[in-house]
């Protein structure tokens, strides 16, 4: 009995095996918890449309599934490194993610040590590819954005006086508040900056606040769970000054929060639906047909922009794949570089420390009467 | 000077008010077992999320609220008989650690259910809506918090100084033994502080969550750990000094909040220094300050040496 029960065993290890040679991994290292547990949902969303319209990849004149591999670094740094070593220890060929910079750098040595690359979809602080070649990101970076929000508050807003707030030790926002001031106060403006407590929830005096510097413009980079409570807490407390937000705002939960009332929010991101009729009508539709993708999605088929990030960063990962001819994670990163692809978001290519060549955001505000998002205009700095 | 300070007089009471509520569940508990139940602040979350998800099923809104209480209260029940209850006879630290055990149980669950994405909060009508008083904005909830807190309080003092079951409570928290040969039926006794500590649990998370509409698994956190030193603040064990524990860490974390443009105002400061950022510093600072020079609090009882 025993030995039939081992060679049963044996054999189901050989065929197991057999059925992962023809697999590779892609590392999905996300928040699926945690204040930014909604984004990273969305942005997983993108990846998983991806890996369901294009689920096999040619690899030197072989055929491999793509099998996605999830782990969740719960949007804090002292869940991310056991979440990266899961990876790790997965033997995953190439990573994708983080939604928030502060987890992907808190990950980043991880892969650096088990030289797998890792290319980041929407975390736009400096810090993460600077000084490493094994970390690469598809959009643009915080010191642009930060500059074309200071720009548009002060120029199309006409805003001398701007509230910024951020969470404490959160990477991503005190680097956007450090960009955004500089640059507000280069064109002439005054930047008041003050951060809050993580875990907060009671945002009234910081509006308070802001209504007492007599602010023009309330800037908040924070998460999505902070953003709800303050467009929320905005509304009950009447404020008169418009929202700015960064590429993290951009989710129809914060639509959702803000429909029905008087707040105006304003944000700058990535992608605009409709800039790829294609990418939307199937997301939509897939979307539609699965129930969990749609709760993930917050309940509706908006697309956020993280999604259409998600979406392209999955096929520079192919594109990736295909041209290192080879599973082999070393490979990977070093054709990685080279690597050009034209996405739903726009033309994506590396430059030498391996960001993104972007010159252009897109600014949206939310429509108050149906909770949508609409495009505002699209901006470059040069 | 007045308009400058009172938007965050009003956001400390509000608060308070509903800290208030939370610590008392915290005091009540220690004052009859001698256990820091750590739960208390995840049993106040998962209030909010019963709410979220039986307003979402389409129950409505004035159904809701009292069904939540009431299942908040069973919640409170059920978790005294399933993980307290076994660990009477055991040292004391073992019910602690079972609280601790109960707190990233029902984190854990909640994570499960809501697969970690924030829920909005039910908007409940006239509570939710938008009042000005004295030039300052605010939700109706925000003003009547602190005068519900108060009608509570009154009533449950009532309770304990003047109703049987309230008698049996002060006997079981001043001699556990001695009131269980007098023939006090302490589990029922228990149970019932258990009940009552998690029923205003919930009132308090349907006035905080009316107020910060997010809820996520930790969001019991924060306002747990404030109540609980709202409670050590003002003696643990002691009602009255829970709540006036408790209104002072909210209107002090929100003065704090604002004392950059407060001292600006005045005159006394030529720009932002950034004190907001040391808000909560503050409060935990309280809380050690407290300890080290009252340690049995502001209405703490006395201890007295036995021989």
């Amino acid at each position: 009995m025993k030995k039939v029960l081992a060679i049963v065993l044996a054999m189901l290890l050989v065929l197991s095996a057999a059925a992962m040679a023809e697999t590779v991994k892609i590392g999905v290292y996300e928040p699926a918890s945690g204040d930014s547990g909604a984004g990273g949902k969305q942005e997983m969303l993108g990846m998983q449309y991806a890996n369901k319209e294009t689920p096999t990849v040619e690899i030197g004149g072989t055929t491999y599934d793509v099998e996605l591999v999830y782990a969740d670094n719960g949007s804090s740094t002292d869940k991310a490194p056991s979440a990266a070593q899961q990876l790790v220890s997965a033997g995953v060929s190439v990573v994708l993610g983080s939604y928030g910079s502060g987890v992907s750098i808190a990950g980043s040595q991880y892969f650096a040590d088990a030289n797998i690359p890792a290319i980041g979809v929407t975390c736009t602080n400096p810090q993460v590819t600077a000084g490493n070649d094994h970390y690469f990101r598809i959009c643009f970076l915080d010191p642009f954005q930060g500059t074309v929000l200071a720009n548009y508050a002060a120029k199309e807003l006409g805003a001398k006086t701007a509230y910024c707030l951020g969470e404490l030790g959160n990477d991503y926002d005190q680097g956007l508040l450090t960009y955004f001031k500089q640059a507000f106060e280069s064109l002439g403006g005054t930047a008041i900056v003050e951060s809050f407590p993580t875990n907060t929830a009671d945002f009234t005096s910081y509006l308070t606040n802001a209504a007492a510097y007599s602010a023009d413009v309330f800037f908040c980079p924070v998460s999505i769970a902070y953003s709800t409570q303050i467009v929320q807490q905005a509304a009950s407390q009447g404020a008169t000054f418009p929202i700015l937000g960064s590429d993290t705002l951009d989710s129809n939960v914060v639509a959702e929060a803000a429909k029905g009332t008087n707040v105006a929010v304003i944000i700058t991101t990535f992608y605009q639906e409709g800039a790829s009729p294609a990418f939307d009508e199937g997301f939509k539709a897939w979307l539609n047909e699965d129930s969990e993708a749609m709760t993930n999605n917050g309940g509706n088929d908006m697309i956020s922009a993280v999604s259409a990030m998600g979406y392209d960063a999955y096929y520079t990962a192919l594109e990736a794949l295909k041209a290192a001819g080879s599973t082999d994670s070393a490979a990977v990163k070093a054709v990685l570089p080279s690597v050009t692809l034209t996405g739903v978001s726009g033309a994506i290519a590396f430059d030498e420390t391996g960001d993104a060549i972007r010159d252009a955001a897109f600014i949206k505000k939310i429509n108050n009467e149906t909770g949508d998002w609409e495009f505002v205009t699209e901006q470059t700095v040069e | 000077m007045w308009n400058t300070v009172f938007p965050y007089i009003l956001s400390g009471i509000s608060v308070g008010g509903q800290y208030a509520l939370i610590a008392i569940g915290y005091t009540m508990v220690y004052g009859i077992l001698r256990l820091i139940n750590f739960a208390h602040g995840d049993v106040f979350m998962v209030a909010g999320i019963i709410m979220v998800y039986m307003a979402a099923s389409g129950v409505p809104l004035w159904l809701c609220i009292p069904l939540v209480l009431v299942l908040t209260a069973l919640i409170g029940f059920v978790i005294e008989r399933v993980a307290y209850k076994p660990l009477r006879t055991a040292p004391r630290m073992s019910a602690m650690i079972s609280a601790i055990g109960v707190s990233y149980t029902l984190q854990n669950l909640v994570l499960y259910i809501t697969g970690g994405l924030n829920q909005i909060y039910p908007t409940i009508p006239w509570i939710s809506d938008s009042v000005t008083i004295f030039g300052a904005t605010t939700k109706m909830v925000t003003v009547i918090t602190p005068f519900l807190t108060i009608i509570l309080v009154v009533a449950l003092v009532l309770l304990i100084n003047h109703t049987k079951i309230g008698m049996a409570m002060r006997a079981v928290s001043r001699d556990f033994e001695t009131s269980q040969l007098m023939g006090i039926k302490i589990n029922s006794v228990i149970s019932m502080t258990f009940v009552i500590g998690t029923f205003l649990a919930g009132v308090a998370s349907i006035l905080y969550f009316t107020n910060y509409t997010t809820v996520i698994q930790t969001s019991g956190a924060m306002p747990g750990l404030k109540a609980f030193v709202a409670a050590v603040f003002g003696g643990i064990g002691s009602i009255p000094g829970a709540v006036v524990g408790a209104f002072i860490i909210g209107i002090a974390e929100n003065i704090i909040k604002g004392l950059d443009i407060i001292l600006f105002k005045a005159g006394i400061l030529s720009g932002p220094v950034g004190l907001a950022t040391f808000s909560d510093a503050f409060t935990f600072a309280l809380l050690i300050i407290i300890l080290a020079v009252k340690p049995t609090g502001l209405f703490g009882e006395k201890i007295t040496d036995k021989v």
